[in-house]
């Protein structure tokens, strides 16, 4: 590297403003990943001005991070190099918002939060239940790829994203799909850009299908003695025509977890009282319609319950639920508040065999002296979070160790397992990033292909890619 | 085509299973589409290794190769553009698994669409996708052009289905991309090979999710003296929040056409009608049906029918998925478009369509996924008069121009192939396009896959003067000049 930071910092000054260029120490602290911190920050406002940035540091062979509102720098390996920090936050403008469309086109860098009080206002919303919701953006979101409990009838954001346009490694902004809700002109670029953790490119502007606001959900929660029981619920819900929303099965873990200063915290609203008066598991269901609609659902839902050995416990309107809803969405965040050492296992598994995985997380667990939760997704996702009381060596060895025997279950079910978040220092031991694929060297044409230059958050992600 | 190549492909798959003689090649020279091109060969392979074999031989010998289901697309897909080798799936038509407890399957690319869907029947499952041509069509076919259907409309397009691919990419390797599992590790190659037209990699199997049967399916029939009025009740059913499982229109000048092969019972002197189909609980199917047929009315409906049973229900949507043949009945030829508008813009687009056809001397039948503003206007022309096919195209070409300047697409489930690939410009600049064929290179070196399709040739390029949408933007300033450059009749 020939370029010096002053000279960085004069360039991208030239280039979003002197105002939106930041070069204090103190301030780059903010944009640390690890021990890694920037040379520089730079805050562009347009999307040419993220080209040209882009396209500076391809020029000098240094590596940016881009970031929103910063509240999953946590996830993924530190980047290999680390000179410029690139924040969207000042891209944050609705671009279109067509409600008579359901459609919405915006900046990557505008907050979820204040997106969702606009489209609100038309009784419309994005299904995007993530964690982080307050503070995060949606070019965050998506590029972080974190999943939603609404994806049980929603889908993920793959499913209702229309289009992007995104800056390549090469600093050359482009796109792909549209803004219509049906379209196949072109390849599904936009698709890549999902999840690939700003590896490929910098996604400036989404398009997104929006949905009618579904008014006025109810929550039913019923309690079983063990996994297999709140399971057989799911697959009973699964094979009947009952639609919900989302489907969430909560481990006896989440009780103390949920009940914490930190989940205050984090979702003021009150939990439901009594709700976590058994150290049982819990199913928690969101469903909505009108009255005979919700009858008939309670009813079957009942009925259901008793059919798989479990109790109900109540069916709560939306007010009433707002606690739990919040802190199943922000399951990630307050699990991180809960334990000094907090790590986070993602795995993806066909749902039949669920049932073995979180006896595997309950056994890796007791046997490595770790407390946990589970919040397991009706569609097959399990959030597993690990919690030791000390972050240490020994924490550490107990947590591989205990990771190890999951992914190891979870590999011999044919799932996906990765570690979206653990203590910065632990990552090198875990696999973060779980097994290699069969399709690896093809993702490894594609980052070549997107970022020759390696600028796009060098070994941010699988494989260090 | 080179007898040793021939001859390889012999000593790999057969000689049963290659074709070379005129007749046969004749078959496989058309497709849904108005295109025509001749493959030098076809094989049907049985397994992903045969299909590697084919590759290679191919690479060795700078062979191009196209994939090819049922031949049911519309827009040349399945076609040999620059002659070489068709690969046609039809012997590899198993389904693999079906595991009804986690609602997947896994299939051959030659299973037919409606095929998968009535052997999931029993367990109260189905396909979702449904495009008219499902009782044909192939899952592999579907998967390469991201099909659609009426009921994508609530359910999503292929792209929304598909978990997981094996394929055969163009160096010859077997790779599988995506699980059964959610949420795969690393990039969405499999989001990336979906849609990708064939030009990317052959997929060899294919697993999807299935979806449970609703348990009440309502299908109503709105019935409008005026195509405005349809159009608007379209809107605002739409505006509301109403998200039926499907609505389609059909313009009067369909209906009937419609009506005198099928018999549905659509009435002849109607403007247009609406087939809706609303589902989910008995209880959610009754009240939308409810607030859908309120809708109509508020706009003028002259008569909501609503089916009394499933022998009315189904032959309304036979009536809708016949469409085509009985417009086949008219015309030996005809063009279908398949340009998306936002849904809002659907009434003064059909006012466009109908001033179009009548400005350019032909008949214009609208039968269409109103619901997701995705239009199919049917131009009916004469193929044997060359100068009537140029008119049709330039008509079909217009109309295409005005769903851009809407802020629309020029495909919403038929594909670019070769029929559309000189209109992407209207809708990407040439960096933009650089970039997809850049990445088309990189997997697919040489062009070896499906040669000539989704990318405008480079000297086609040129003859395009537009200024391509921005991804938020209404064309309101495209100087669309679109090109003549036409396909090959």
């Amino acid at each position: 590297m020939t370029i010096t930071p002053q000279s960085l910092v004069r360039q991208l000054a030239d280039i979003c403003g002197p105002a939106n260029t930041v070069e204090d120490p103190g301030e780059l602290a903010q944009y640390q990943i690890g021990a890694m911190r920037p040379m520089a920050a730079a805050k562009p406002a347009s999307s040419e001005d993220v080209a040209e940035i882009v396209k500076l540091a391809a020029g000098e062979g240094l590596a940016l991070v881009t970031c929103g509102a910063r509240s999953k720098l946590g996830m993924g390996m530190p980047p290999r190099k680390y000179d410029l920090a690139l924040d969207l936050t000042r891209l944050n403008r609705v671009i279109a918002y067509d409600p008579g469309d359901l459609t919405l086109g915006v900046e990557a860098g505008i907050l979820l939060a204040s997106l969702d009080g606009e489209l609100r206002k038309h009784s419309q919303f994005l299904p995007l239940a993530v964690p982080f919701f307050r503070s995060a953006t949606a070019g965050g979101t998506v590029a972080s790829g974190v999943d939603t409990p609404l994806r049980q009838f929603y889908g993920t954001a793959r499913d209702y994203i229309l289009g992007m346009e995104f800056v390549t490694g090469s600093g050359v902004l482009t796109k792909s799909g549209g803004r219509v809700v049906k379209n196949v002109t072109g390849y599904d670029l936009h698709k890549l850009m999902i999840g690939a953790m700003g590896t490929l490119g910098v996604i400036t502007k989404i398009n997104f299908r929006t949905f009618p606001l579904a008014l006025e959900p109810r929550t039913f929660v019923a309690s079983f003695a063990n996994a297999a029981g709140a399971l057989a619920l799911r697959n009973l819900v699964a094979d009947s025509p009952l639609r919900p929303l989302s489907l969430d099965i909560l481990s006896p873990g989440i009780a103390q977890v949920f009940s914490g200063k930190m989940a205050e915290q984090i979702e003021p609203a009150p939990l439901p009282v009594g709700l976590f008066s058994r150290s049982s598991w819990l199913v928690a269901a969101q469903f909505v319609g009108n009255e005979s609609i919700r009858t008939r659902n309670e009813s079957e839902l009942e009925r259901m319950t008793r059919e798989a050995g479990g109790a109900r416990v109540e069916n709560f309107s939306m007010r009433e639920m707002e606690g739990l809803a919040g802190r199943i969405r922000e399951f990630v965040p307050i699990a991180l508040g809960n334990s000094p050492a907090a790590t986070i296992v993602k795995i993806g598994v066909l749902p039949s065999r669920m049932n073995e995985i979180l006896a595997a997380c309950e056994r890796a667990a007791e046997e490595n002296n770790l407390r946990w939760a589970a919040v397991a997704r009706g569609v097959g996702i399990i959030l597993a979070a690990l919690l030791p009381e000390e972050r240490n060596e020994e924490s550490a060895r107990r947590v591989r160790r205990a990771t190890e025997q999951i992914a190891e279950s979870t590999s011999a079910l044919g799932g996906n397992l990765t570690i979206p978040w653990c203590p910065e220092e632990w990552k090198t031991q875990l696999k973060i990033w779980g097994i290699e694929r069969n399709d690896f060297e093809q993702m490894k044409k594609l980052k070549q292909f997107f970022d020759p230059h390696g600028t796009l958050s060098p070994g941010r992600f699988v494989g260090g890619l | 085509m080179d007898s040793r190549i021939l001859q390889e492909l012999i000593s790999l798959l057969g000689p049963g299973n290659v074709r070379n003689a005129a007749e046969d090649l004749l078959l496989y020279e058309y497709d849904g589409s108005v295109e025509i091109a001749r493959p030098e060969c076809v094989v049907f392979p049985r397994t992903a290794a045969e299909v590697a074999g084919i590759v290679g031989v191919a690479r060795r010998s700078g062979t191009p190769i196209v994939g090819r289901g049922a031949g049911t697309g519309l827009s040349g897909g399945a076609l040999a553009r620059e002659g070489g080798i068709v690969i046609v799936f039809s012997r590899m038509n198993r389904i693999l698994e079906i595991d009804i407890p986690n609602q997947r399957a896994t299939v051959q690319p030659g299973v037919v669409n409606g095929d998968l869907s009535a052997a999931v029947a029993n367990a109260k499952l189905h396909f979702a996708p449904d495009p008219s041509s499902q009782r044909a069509c192939t899952i592999g076919g579907n998967v390469a052009e991201n099909s659609g259907g009426p009921h994508t409309l609530a359910y999503g397009v292929t792209t929304n289905h598909v978990l997981s691919l094996e394929a055969v990419l163009p160096t010859g390797e077997i790779c599988r991309f995506g699980s059964a599992a959610l949420d795969a590790t690393g990039y969405d190659m499999t989001g990336l090979m979906v849609g990708s037209e064939g030009t990317l990699a052959l997929v060899t199997e294919v697993t999807v999710k299935l979806t449970r049967l609703p348990e009440t399916v309502k299908t109503l029939l709105a019935i409008f003296n005026s195509v405005d009025d349809a159009t608007e009740t379209v809107v605002d059913i739409t505006a509301r929040g109403i998200t039926p499982a499907a609505c389609e229109m059909l313009d009067g000048w369909t209906l009937r056409a419609v009506e005198s092969y099928v018999h549905a019972g659509f009435p002849l002197d109607s403007a247009a009608v609406l087939l809706i189909d609303v589902d989910g609980l008995r209880e959610a199917a009754e009240s939308q049906a409810g607030e859908v047929a309120e809708v109509c009315s508020r706009h003028h409906a002259r008569e909501v029918r609503v089916a009394r049973d499933e022998r009315e229900r189904a032959l309304l949507w036979k009536g809708r998925k016949n469409a085509f043949g009985a417009v086949g009945r008219l015309s030996t030829t005809y063009y279908v478009q398949d340009g998306v508008i936002p849904r809002t813009k659907l009434p003064q687009t059909l006012r466009y369509i109908g001033a179009a056809g009548k400005k350019n001397g032909f008949e214009i039948g609208n039968i269409f996924h109103a619901g997701d503003g995705n239009l199919h206007p049917i131009i009916l022309f004469d193929a044997r008069d060359p100068e009537e096919f140029r008119r049709a195209v330039a008509t079909a070409d217009e109309i295409i121009g005005y769903c851009i300047e809407m802020g629309g697409s020029i495909t919403g489930e038929h594909g670019v192939g070769m029929e559309k690939d000189r209109l992407m410009p209207l809708l990407f600049s040439p960096s933009d396009l650089e970039i997809m064929r850049g990445l088309r290179d990189t997997f697919n070196p040489g062009g070896l896959l499906n040669p000539g399709k989704v990318f405008p040739s480079k000297k086609g390029c040129g003859e395009i003067h537009a200024r391509p949408l921005p991804i938020d933007g209404n064309a309101a300033g495209t100087e669309a000049k679109r090109a003549m450059d036409l396909p090959r009749a």
